[in-house]
C-alpha cells in the first residue's frame, strides 16, 4: 500500500479503492441495520414443508434464527390455524423440523417450549397473575419494561384488560426461552405506548436470535417489525414481496 | 322366605294410575313431558316384563356362559345410556367406548370380587347372586361414569383456552388437564358419596329394602348391604 501510494499518479486509482472499500463496509453495516439482525443470513432454523391441516392448504416456509416474518390477510383465512399447526396443537400433517430435529421425534412439551404460541385471547388457569409464572423475579424486569408495577404479582385475573392481558402473556411465553415465537395480533388491543413497548421488547430479542411469525392487520407494523412477508388467504399461505420494499430501489 | 305378597295384574294396573297422574298434570301444565313418560313407563313395563322371563330361564340354567353373556350385554346397555346422557359427544368410538370400557373393568372387577371373596354362593357365577349384583353397581357405575364424563369433555370445552395456555408453555397434557380431570372425579364420585352419608337416615338401599321385603330380618339385610 505504502509504495502503491509513493507511485505519483496512482493517487486517484488509490482513492476510488479506499472508497469502494469503505463503502461496502458501510452497506453491508446499512444491510445489517435495515435486517436488524447479524443472524439474518444464517441457515434456517425452522423449516416447513406442506404443512396441513383439514383447512389449510400445504404450506412451506423457512425462517432463520433473529428473523421475524410478519403474516396478514383477512380475518378466517387461516393466519391463526397456521401458527396453531406449527405449535402442533391441532391435528396437522407434513415435515417440521427445528434446526434440523423433526418435530416428531421431540415430545409434545418439549416442542411447545422451544416453539412458543402466544394466542390472541390468552388463557389462565389460576386466580393471580403471580401464580402463572414459575419464578416472578425472573420475569420482574419485562414485567416492568411492559409498563406493570412490582405489585402486578397479586392482580386478578378477572380484574386485567384485555391489553394488560396480552402484554402479560407475552411475558409469560417470553420466560420459557423459546427459539421461535408464534404471534396471533400480540399488539391488537393495546394503546400506542403499549404497541411500541411490545414491538421494541420483541425487536431486541430478535436482534439476539429469536425467530418470530408474527400476525398483524397492521401494514405500518409489519413494515417496522418484519423482514419478510407472508400472506395467508382462503387456506391458502404465500410469500410476498413486502410494499416496502417493492418500492424501495 | 318365602312370605312374600303375590301381586296380580290388576293391583298393578292401580299402580300405573300415578302414572296416568303425572301425564294429565303434564297436559296441563303444558310441560311436554307426557310423551315421554308414557314411552318411558311403557318401555319399562315391557323390559320388566321381557327380564322376567330372561332371569327365569338363566337362574334355571346356572350357566356361566349365558349368565357372562347376560352381563356382557347389560354392560352394553349402560355403556349406550352413560354415552346418551352426553352434552358433548367425543368423536368417533370414543364416546360409547370409553364409558362402557371402564364401566366394564370396574363392574365386573368389584362384582367377581363380591362374589368370590364376601358373598361366596357355589358356584360363584351363579346368576341369581351375579346378575342382580352386577345390575346395581352397574347402576351406580353408570350415574358415576355418564356425569364424571360429562364434567370432563363440557369442562374441555369450556376451559380450552387455560388447558391450552399451559400446553403452549410446555406443559404436559396430565398438568394441563390436571384440573379438569380432578373436577370431573369429583362431580362422577359426588352422588356416592352424597347417598352413602345419608343411607339409612334419608334412603333405604334398593338391596336391603328388597331383602326386607323378601322376609329377611332387617340385621341380616343390613350386612348384605354394607358387604
Amino acid at each position: 500500500m505504502a509504495e502503491v501510494v509513493s507511485v505519483p499518479g496512482s493517487d486517484t486509482l488509490l482513492r476510488r479503492k479506499l472508497w469502494e472499500i469503505l463503502s461496502t463496509g458501510v452497506a453491508t453495516m446499512l444491510a445489517n441495520e435495515l435486517g436488524r439482525s447479524a443472524f439474518h443470513a444464517g441457515s434456517p432454523i425452522l423449516q416447513i414443508r406442506d404443512l396441513r391441516t383439514n383447512l389449510l392448504r400445504p404450506a412451506s416456509l423457512s425462517l432463520s434464527a433473529g428473523e421475524c416474518i410478519a403474516i396478514r390477510g383477512p380475518s378466517g383465512a387461516g393466519k391463526t390455524l397456521l401458527l396453531r399447526a406449527i405449535a402442533d396443537l391441532d391435528p396437522n400433517e407434513g415435515l417440521v423440523c427445528l434446526d434440523g430435529r423433526n418435530r416428531s421425534t421431540i415430545a409434545g412439551p418439549e416442542w411447545r417450549r422451544l416453539v412458543d404460541y402466544v394466542p390472541a385471547e390468552p388463557g389462565w388457569w389460576a386466580d393471580t397473575v403471580g401464580e402463572h409464572f414459575s419464578e416472578w423475579t425472573t420475569a420482574l424486569p419485562v414485567v416492568r419494561e411492559l409498563g406493570f408495577p412490582e405489585d402486578a404479582k397479586a392482580w386478578p385475573i378477572s380484574r386485567l384488560s384485555t391489553g394488560e392481558r396480552l402484554r402479560l402473556a407475552l411475558v409469560r411465553a417470553l420466560m420459557v426461552r423459546p427459539k421461535i415465537l408464534l404471534l396471533d395480533e400480540p399488539t391488537a388491543a393495546l394503546d400506542p405506548a403499549s404497541v411500541a413497548a411490545v414491538e421494541a421488547l420483541i425487536a431486541i430479542r430478535v436482534q439476539s436470535g429469536l425467530a418470530v411469525l408474527w400476525i398483524t392487520h397492521d401494514a405500518e407494523q409489519a413494515r417496522h417489525i418484519a423482514h419478510r412477508l407472508l400472506v395467508v388467504k382462503g387456506g391458502q399461505v404465500r410469500e410476498e414481496v413486502p410494499e416496502w420494499q417493492a418500492t424501495s430501489p | 322366605m318365602a312370605s312374600y305378597i303375590a301381586l296380580n295384574y290388576w293391583e298393578l294396573g292401580a299402580a300405573s294410575l300415578f302414572v296416568f297422574i303425572d301425564a294429565g298434570l303434564s297436559v296441563i301444565f303444558r310441560l311436554n313431558l307426557h310423551r315421554s313418560l308414557l314411552v318411558a313407563a311403557i318401555r319399562m313395563a315391557v323390559q320388566l316384563a321381557l327380564v322376567g322371563l330372561v332371569l327365569t330361564t338363566l337362574f334355571s340354567l346356572v350357566s356361566p356362559l349365558w349368565t357372562g353373556i347376560a352381563a356382557f350385554v347389560m354392560v352394553l346397555f349402560a355403556g349406550h345410556e352413560a354415552a346418551q346422557r352426553q352434552e358433548m359427544r367425543l368423536s368417533g368410538w370414543w364416546s360409547y367406548g370409553l364409558g362402557t370400557g371402564c364401566m366394564m373393568m370396574s363392574s365386573v372387577l368389584v362384582t367377581v370380587f363380591a362374589l368370590t371373596a364376601t358373598l361366596r354362593p357355589n358356584p360363584w357365577y351363579d346368576p341369581r347372586y351375579a346378575i342382580p349384583l352386577l345390575g346395581m353397581i352397574l347402576g351406580n357405575c353408570m350415574t358415576g361414569i355418564g356425569l364424571g364424563l360429562n364434567a370432563l369433555t363440557t369442562s374441555l370445552v369450556n376451559r380450552r383456552a387455560s388447558v391450552e395456555a399451559q400446553l403452549m408453555l410446555g406443559a404436559t397434557r396430565q398438568v394441563a388437564a390436571g384440573p379438569v380431570t380432578r373436577e370431573a372425579l369429583r362431580s362422577a364420585l359426588m352422588p356416592v358419596i352424597n347417598s352413602m352419608s345419608v343411607t339409612a337416615v334419608v334412603s333405604l338401599p334398593g338391596m336391603m329394602t328388597g331383602r326386607i321385603l323378601g322376609g329377611v330380618p332387617p340385621a341380616e339385610a343390613v350386612k348384605y348391604r354394607s358387604s
